[in-house]
C-alpha cells in the first residue's frame, strides 16, 4: 500500500491540467467533480499509506520511495523521491484532508464565476505542490513544493486579476516570499557544502557528527534556513505580504493562508530539529520571533475592521506560537497546534468566506451585526471555532496551545511564556471583538436586503470543520502518561541523541582549544510537574476568559466604548494602520530602488554608450569614403560577401 | 563529413533559395522552412549517435586548408558544443516560421536567415583558430544585414554598434590567436592553429596567459555581453526582427560564453583560476545591474533584452565556478536562456505583430483578450524567473552550488537575482497582462493563431523537461565538463601539492612534456 504513495501528489496535479485545459468545455459540475474527486482521492491514499506504514515492522521509522534521478551531476544527486515517516504523513492527512473539506465548500463558494475552471486549475495544483512539498525526502524536493505552492499563491491572490490591488498583493506576496527563499537557498547550498548531500535521511543522521554544537556554521545554516521559513509563513519581518493576500477569494484564504501553505515553515523547522538542535543561538531567535509576532500581529488583529483583514493577522500570530514552540524545542507541541489551527481557523475563514457571501460581498465589518440569526450554521460553527482558538477547554485550542505555553515557560524562560499569555489575552480578544460585531449587538446593514446562509455545499464543510476543531484536541491530551497521541506518534523524528552531539562537538572544542560549553539546551531533562501544569492551564484558561469578557464590555454591553477610549490616541492610530510598516518599506526601499535603477537606465545610455558613439562617428567619417559601394540593395551586398569568401578561397590555395 | 554536411546545409540551401524567383515568396519560405527542419533532424541524428562517456571530439573531420601556414579544416563536436549546435539548427528553423509573415525582401530575408545558420554552427564546430576565426566573423555579416535592412526605426545606428562592437574584441582575439600561433610555433617548432594540439602544446607563464586571457576575454565578454560591454544588446534587440533578437539571446549570446569555455578555460588555466574573482565581480554587477534597469524599462523588448544581461551574468559565475556544478550549471543556463529568452522575445513580437508597439504601458489587461498567449507568457516568465520544476531554476541552482564552493559571498551575491529577477519580471507581467486595459485598441488582439501555437508548443515543453528531467541534457555534458575541470583545476600549477584524485592529470602534463622534448628533437 505505501507504494502508492507517488500517486498522491499526482494525481491533484494532473486534475488540475484537466481543469485548465477543458475546464470550459467540461462545463461546472464536472469540473467540480474532477477538482474534488482528485484531493478526495488523494486522502484516501493517504489512509491507505497510513495503514501501510502502520503495518511496517517494528522499529522502521522511514520510508522512502525514489522515483527517478533529477538532477545528478557528479556527486550531487539529487533525487525524486518521497520521503514517508510520521511527520510527513500527519502533513500528508490535513494537507489532503483540510484541502478536500475546503475544495468541496469552494465550489459553493465560487459557482457563480466565469472562470471556475481556472480556479480549480490553481486550487488543484496548489494541492500537489504542497503535497510534494512535504512529501520530498530532500531539500531541493522540498524547494519545488515550497516555490510551488508560492506559485499558486500568486496565482490565486490575483485570481480577480483585473483589480489592480489583487495583482499588487500578488506580485508583493511573490516577492516577499522570494526573500525568504533567496535564504532558504542559501542554507540548502551549505547544507551540501557541509554534508556532501542534500538528502534528509544523509544529513540528519550525519549532523550529529559534521556540525559542531554552537558553531557558526551550524546558526548559519539554520538562521537561512530559518529566514526561508518567515517568508513562508509570514512571520516578523516578512510576515507583510500575509494580510494583503486576502484579496484572493475566501476558500484561497482558508487553504493556503490559514491551514496549509503558511505552515510550511514551521513544518520545515520541524523537520530540521535535528540542525537546530545544535544551534542553541538560531533556537532562541526562533522562539523570539516566534513569540514577538504572537504578539505584534495580535495587537494589530486587534484594530482592524476588515474581517478577513482579522483573521489574516490572527493567522501570522498563531503560526507565531508554532515557531515559538519549535524554538523551545516543543516540536510535538507546534505540530499539534499546527494540526488544531488547521480546522479551527479553516473553519473561521469558511464561516467568514459564508457570511461574506450572503453580505454581498461586505467584507467590513461595522456594517454587519446581530447576523446569528440569519446565518445559524455559521453562527454555530464560526462560534465553536473561535472557542477553540481563544483556548477555552475542553476545544482542541486549548490543549495546543496550552502544551506550547507549559513548554515556553519550562524549557524557555519567564519572557517567551509572559508572550505567549500576553498572544493569549489579545487572541481571545480581538476573536470576540469579531464574533459580536459580526453576530450579535445591533445589525448596522441596510436593512433592506436579507442575508442568507449559504446552501448546503458550504455548510457541511463548516460543520466538518467545526467538529474537528472541537474534538482535536484529543490527539494529545496531557498529564496522562501514553495518552498524548501525537507525541508518541512523532517521537522518532523527533528525538535526537544528545549524546552523540556531546561527545562529537567537545572532542573537537578541546582540539581546537576552545572552551566547552554547558550544552545546556541538549541535556535540560523536561521535568513534569503536574501540579504546575494543572496550575498554568488554569491561569491560561483565566486569561482566555478575560480577553472574552472585555470584548463583552467593549462590543457587547457598551458599545460606544471603544470609540470613546481610543480617539485622538496615537497609539491606537499606529496600530490600526498596521503600524505604518507598509509605508515606511514602500518609501525607504521600494521607491529608492526604482528610482536608482532609472538612474542606471539613463546613466547606461549616456556614460557607456557616449564612448562608443564616438567610436562610431570617427568610423563613420571613414565610410563616407566606402559610400559608393553602399548601395542599399541587400542582394549586391550578399554579392560582395560571396566574391570575397571566393577570392580567399582562391588567393589561398 | 556528416558533421560538415549538416553545418553547411543551410549555407547551400541560402544558395539555392537564390536560383527560385523572388515572386514565388510562398515557395522560398516553405524551402527555406524544409531546409531548416532537414538540418535541426540531421543534428538530432548527431545527439543520438554521440558517445557521452567520453570527453574526445567526435565526428571530427580534418583536412589541410592552407597548408603553408598550417591551417585546417578541423571541425568536431563534444559535450560542450553538441547541445548548442542543437539549439542552434532548431532556433534557425524556429526563427524561419518566427518570420513567416516578413513582407520586404523575403528571398534575400530567407537567405541571410540561412548563411547565419551556417555561420553560428561553424563556429562551434571550428576546432582550428583560423576557422574558428573566420566563422566568428562570418556570422556577424548576415546578422548585420538582418539588423540593419529588416529592423526597426533606428535599425542602421543598431546594426553599426552591434557590428562594431563584436568586431573591435576581435580584432584583439586576432590579435592574440596570431601570438599563440608564434608561441607554438616557437615552442614545437609547428606551424599550426590547430586548436586540439595547440591546447596540448601551449605552456605559457602566467604573465603572458593573463595577456591572452585577457584578449580573448574582451572579445567573449563583448558578445556575452557582460557588463560593463552590455550596451550594444539593448539597441540591437529592440531595432532587430524578431526572428533576429531570437537568434541573438538565443545562439549569438552563447558564441561569447562558449568561447569561454572553448578557449580561455582550456588554454589558459592559470589566468583562468586567477581571474575567478575578476570574473565573478562583473557576473554579480551584471546579475543586479541587468536586473535592476530591467525593472525601470519602457519598452517590453529592451526589458527582456537586459534581464538577458543579467541571465548571462549567471551563466558567466558558472564557467569561473570551474567545478563541475558551476560549469554543467552554465552550460544548461545557456540553453535554458535560449529557450526561454528566444520564447519570450517571439511572445512579445506576437504582441508587436497585432499593435506595433512594445510600450509597456500601451497594455494591461490582455489576459481578457488573449488567454492562450497569457498562459504561454506566464509559463516562460516563470521559467525566466527560475521557479523550481522548470527549466531555469536547475541550471541557477546548479550555477549557485558551484560558486558556493568557490566563494559564499560570490553566491549570496548572484542569489540576490533570484529576488529581483521575480520583481522585474511579475511586474512586467502585471502590467501588460492583468489589470485593466486602458486603450480600446487591445480589445481587438486576437489570440494565438496555428502557426504561434506550433511555435510555442515545443518551448514549453523543453520548459518542463529540462525542468523536471534534465538528466539527458546534464549526461550529454558529463564527460566533457569532468576533463575541463581536472585541467584547469588549481593543483595543476601548484608545484608541490600533488593532489591525489588529480595525479592522473600530472601524469598527462608530464607525458606532453616528453612528446613536446621528442617534438624539438625531430625538427
Amino acid at each position: 500500500m505505501l507504494q502508492l504513495a507517488w500517486l498522491i501528489p499526482l494525481i491533484p496535479i494532473l486534475g488540475s491540467i484537466v481543469c485548465g485545459v477543458y475546464g470550459l468545455k467540461l462545463g461546472k459540475d464536472k469540473v467540480a467533480k474532477i477538482a474534488c474527486g482528485g484531493p478526495i482521492l488523494s486522502f484516501l491514499i493517504t489512509l491507505l499509506v497510513l495503514l501501510g506504514f502502520l503495518l511496517l515492522p517494528e522499529g522502521v521509522h522511514v520510508w522512502e520511495q525514489i522515483l527517478f534521478n533529477w538532477i545528478p551531476v557528479s556527486d550531487f544527486v539529487v533525487q525524486w523521491g518521497y520521503q514517508i515517516d510520521p511527520l510527513s504523513l500527519v502533513m500528508m492527512l490535513v494537507v489532503s484532508g483540510v484541502g478536500s473539506v475546503i475544495h468541496v465548500y469552494a465550489v459553493g463558494y465560487m459557482y457563480e464565476e466565469y472562470s471556475f475552471y481556472r480556479f480549480f486549475c490553481y486550487f488543484n495544483l496548489f494541492l500537489g505542490a504542497m503535497l510534494i512539498l512535504v512529501m520530498g525526502n530532500n531539500f531541493l524536493l522540498m524547494f519545488i513544493g515550497w516555490e510551488g505552492v508560492g506559485c499558486c499563491s500568486y496565482f490565486l491572490i490575483g485570481y480577480y486579476f483585473d483589480k489592480k490591488s489583487a495583482c499588487d498583493a500578488g506580485t508583493k506576496a511573490f516577492v516577499v516570499n522570494r526573500i525568504g527563499d533567496f535564504a532558504f537557498i542559501l542554507g540548502v547550498l551549505f547544507i551540501f557544502n557541509q554534508f556532501g548531500s542534500i538528502d534528509y535521511t544523509t544529513v540528519f543522521s550525519a549532523a550529529p557528527t559534521t556540525l559542531i554544537y554552537g558553531s557558526e556554521t551550524a546558526t548559519m545554516i539554520c538562521i537561512l534556513l530559518f529566514i526561508g521559513a518567515t517568508g513562508k509563513s509570514a512571520q516578523i519581518p516578512l510576515y507583510t505580504w500575509l494580510p494583503d493576500a486576502m484579496e484572493g477569494p475566501t476558500p484561497v484564504s482558508a487553504l493556503i493562508h490559514a491551514a496549509t501553505m503558511v505552515t510550511a515553515g514551521v513544518y520545515m523547522v520541524a523537520r530540521c530539529n535535528v540542525l537546530f538542535a545544535l544551534s542553541p543561538l538560531s533556537m532562541n531567535i526562533v522562539a523570539f520571533v516566534g513569540g514577538g509576532t504572537a504578539v505584534f500581529a495580535a495587537t494589530i488583529g486587534m484594530a482592524q475592521n476588515d474581517i478577513k483583514r482579522v483573521l489574516a493577522y490572527s493567522t501570522v500570530s498563531q503560526i507565531g506560537y508554532m515557531f515559538l514552540a519549535c524554538g523551545v524545542g516543543a516540536y510535538t507541541a507546534a505540530i499539534f497546534h499546527l494540526i488544531t489551527h488547521a480546522f479551527f481557523k479553516a473553519c473561521l475563514f469558511l464561516g467568514s468566506g459564508s457570511v461574506i457571501h450572503g453580505m454581498h460581498h461586505e467584507q467590513d465589518m461595522r456594517k454587519y451585526g446581530g447576523l446569528k440569526d440569519h446565518f445559524p450554521i455559521t453562527h454555530i460553527t464560526f462560534l465553536v471555532s473561535t472557542l477553540a482558538i481563544a483556548g477555552i477547554f475542553p476545544l482542541s485550542g486549548f490543549f495546543s496551545k496550552d502544551e506550547i505555553l507549559f513548554h515556553s515557560l519550562m524549557d524557555g524562560n519567564i519572557i517567551l511564556w509572559g508572550m505567549g499569555v500576553t498572544g493569549a489575552f489579545l487572541t481571545a480578544f480581538y476573536m470576540f471583538r469579531l464574533v459580536f460585531m459580526t453576530f450579535y449587538g445591533e445589525a448596522r446593514y441596510d436593512l433592506t436586503f436579507h442575508p442568507h446562509e449559504p446552501s448546503k455545499i458550504m455548510t457541511t464543510p463548516l460543520v466538518i470543520l467545526a467538529f474537528l476543531a472541537f474534538f482535536g484536541g484529543l490527539l494529545g491530551i496531557p498529564l496522562f502518561h501514553g495518552w498524548h497521541v501525537l507525541h508518541e506518534w512523532l517521537e522518532p523524528v523527533f528525538h535526537v541523541n544528545p549524546q552523540a552531539i556531546i561527545d562529537y562537538s567537545t572532542q573537537h572544542m578541546i582540539a581546537e582549544g576552545h572552551h566547552v560549553p554547558l550544552f545546556e539546551s541538549l541535556t535540560h531533562e523536561p521535568s513534569h510537574n503536574v501540579g504546575l501544569e494543572v496550575s498554568l492551564m488554569a491561569v491560561s484558561l483565566l486569561i482566555a476568559i478575560g480577553g472574552i469578557t472585555a470584548a463583552y464590555f467593549f462590543y457587547i454591553k457598551f458599545p460606544n466604548l471603544p470609540d470613546k477610549v481610543m480617539e485622538g490616541q496615537w497609539g491606537f492610530e499606529l496600530v490600526k494602520n498596521k503600524y505604518e510598516v507598509d509605508e515606511r518599506i514602500d518609501e525607504y526601499i521600494v521607491q529608492p530602488t526604482v528610482e536608482g535603477s532609472f538612474y542606471l537606465w539613463k546613466g547606461d545610455a549616456k556614460v557607456v554608450d557616449g564612448a562608443v558613439n564616438g567610436a562610431a562617428q570617427t568610423i563613420g567619417w571613414f565610410s563616407k569614403l566606402a559610400s559608393p559601394y553602399q548601395s542599399g540593395f541587400v542582394r549586391n551586398y550578399a554579392l560582395f560577401m560571396v566574391v570575397g569568401f571566393l577570392a580567399i578561397l582562391i588567393m589561398v590555395y | 563529413m556528416f558533421l560538415t554536411f549538416v553545418t553547411f546545409l543551410p549555407l547551400l540551401g541560402a544558395f539555392a533559395l537564390a536560383f527560385i524567383p523572388k515572386e514565388n515568396e510562398g515557395t522560398i519560405k516553405q524551402a527555406a522552412l524544409g531546409i531548416a527542419l532537414v538540418d535541426f533532424v540531421l543534428s538530432l541524428g548527431l545527439w543520438m549517435g554521440f558517445d557521452n562517456t567520453t570527453h574526445a571530439m567526435q565526428f571530427e573531420f580534418n583536412a589541410s586548408w592552407i597548408a603553408a601556414w598550417g591551417v585546417n579544416y578541423h571541425v568536431g563536436i563534444d559535450g560542450i558544443s553538441l547541445l548548442l549546435y542543437v539549439m542552434t539548427t532548431f532556433l534557425t528553423a524556429f526563427s524561419i516560421l518566427v518570420s513567416w509573415n516578413v513582407k520586404k525582401h523575403v528571398r534575400e530575408y530567407m537567405m541571410a536567415m540561412l548563411a547565419l545558420g551556417t555561420g553560428m554552427l561553424g563556429v562551434f564546430i571550428a576546432l582550428d583558430l583560423f576557422l574558428f576565426y573566420v566563422f566568428w566573423e562570418f556570422q556577424l555579416v548576415p546578422m548585420y544585414i538582418i539588423i540593419g535592412v529588416w529592423g526597426g526605426p533606428r535599425r542602421i545606428y543598431a546594426a553599426v554598434k552591434f557590428f562594431l562592437y563584436t568586431a573591435v574584441g576581435s580584432l584583439l582575439m586576432l590579435v592574440a590567436i596570431i601570438w599563440i600561433y608564434f608561441i607554438v610555433k616557437d615552442a614545437t617548432g609547428v606551424f599550426t592553429t590547430d586548436l586540439i594540439y595547440i591546447t596540448q602544446h601551449l605552456d605559457v607563464d602566467l604573465g603572458t596567459q593573463k595577456w591572452l586571457w585577457m584578449a580573448f576575454f574582451l572579445a567573449f565578454a563583448i558578445k556575452v555581453p557582460m557588463f560593463p560591454f552590455h550596451t550594444w544588446l539593448p539597441d540591437a534587440h529592440v531595432e532587430a526582427p524578431t526572428a533576429g533578437s531570437v537568434i541573438l539571446a538565443g545562439v549569438l549570446l552563447k558564441m561569447g560564453t562558449y568561447g569561454f569555455l572553448r578557449f580561455n578555460l582550456p588554454l589558459l588555466p592559470h589566468a583562468s583560476n586567477e581571474f575567478i574573482p575578476f570574473i565573478a565581480v562583473l557576473s554579480i554587477i551584471g546579475i543586479v545591474y541587468g536586473a535592476l534597469v530591467a525593472m525601470v524599462q519602457e519598452d517590453l523588448k529592451k526589458l527582456v533584452a537586459y534581464s538577458s544581461v543579467s541571465h548571462l551574468g549567471f551563466v558567466m559565475l558558472g564557467i569561473f565556478a570551474l567545478n563541475e556544478y558551476g560549469l554543467q550549471g552554465a552550460l544548461l543556463q545557456n540553453l535554458n536562456h535560449g529557450i526561454s529568452t528566444g520564447a519570450l522575445f517571439f511572445l512579445v513580437g506576437v504582441i508587436y505583430d497585432r499593435r506595433h508597439t512594445r510600450e509597456i504601458k500601451e497594455f494591461g489587461g490582455i489576459t481578457n483578450y488573449m488567454p492562450k498567449f497569457a498562459v504561454c507568457f506566464m509559463i516562460l516568465t516563470l521559467s525566466s524567473i527560475g521557479l523550481p520544476g522548470m527549466n531555469g531554476f536547475v541550471g541557477e541552482f546548479l550555477i549557485l552550488l558551484g560558486m558556493f564552493q568557490v566563494n559564499k559571498m560570490y553566491a549570496a551575491g548572484a542569489a540576490l537575482g533570484v529576488i529581483l529577477a521575480a520583481c522585474y519580471m511579475l511586474w512586467m507581467f502585471q502590467r501588460v497582462m492583468f489589470m485593466q486595459s486602458n486603450n480600446p485598441e487591445n480589445e481587438k488582439l486576437t489570440d494565438l493563431d496555428l502557426r504561434e501555437k506550433i511555435l510555442i508548443a515545443p518551448m514549453i515543453v523543453l520548459v518542463f523537461w529540462i525542468g523536471l528531467y534534465p538528466k539527458p541534457f546534464l549526461k550529454t555534458f558529463d564527460a566533457s565538463v569532468s576533463h575541463l575541470v581536472s585541467v584547469v583545476h588549481p593543483d595543476n600549477f601548484r608545484p608541490g601539492k600533488a593532489g591525489g584524485q588529480h595525479a592522473s592529470v600530472k601524469i598527462d602534463k608530464a607525458l606532453k612534456k616528453i612528446e613536446k622534448q621528442t617534438h624539438k628533437k625531430s625538427h
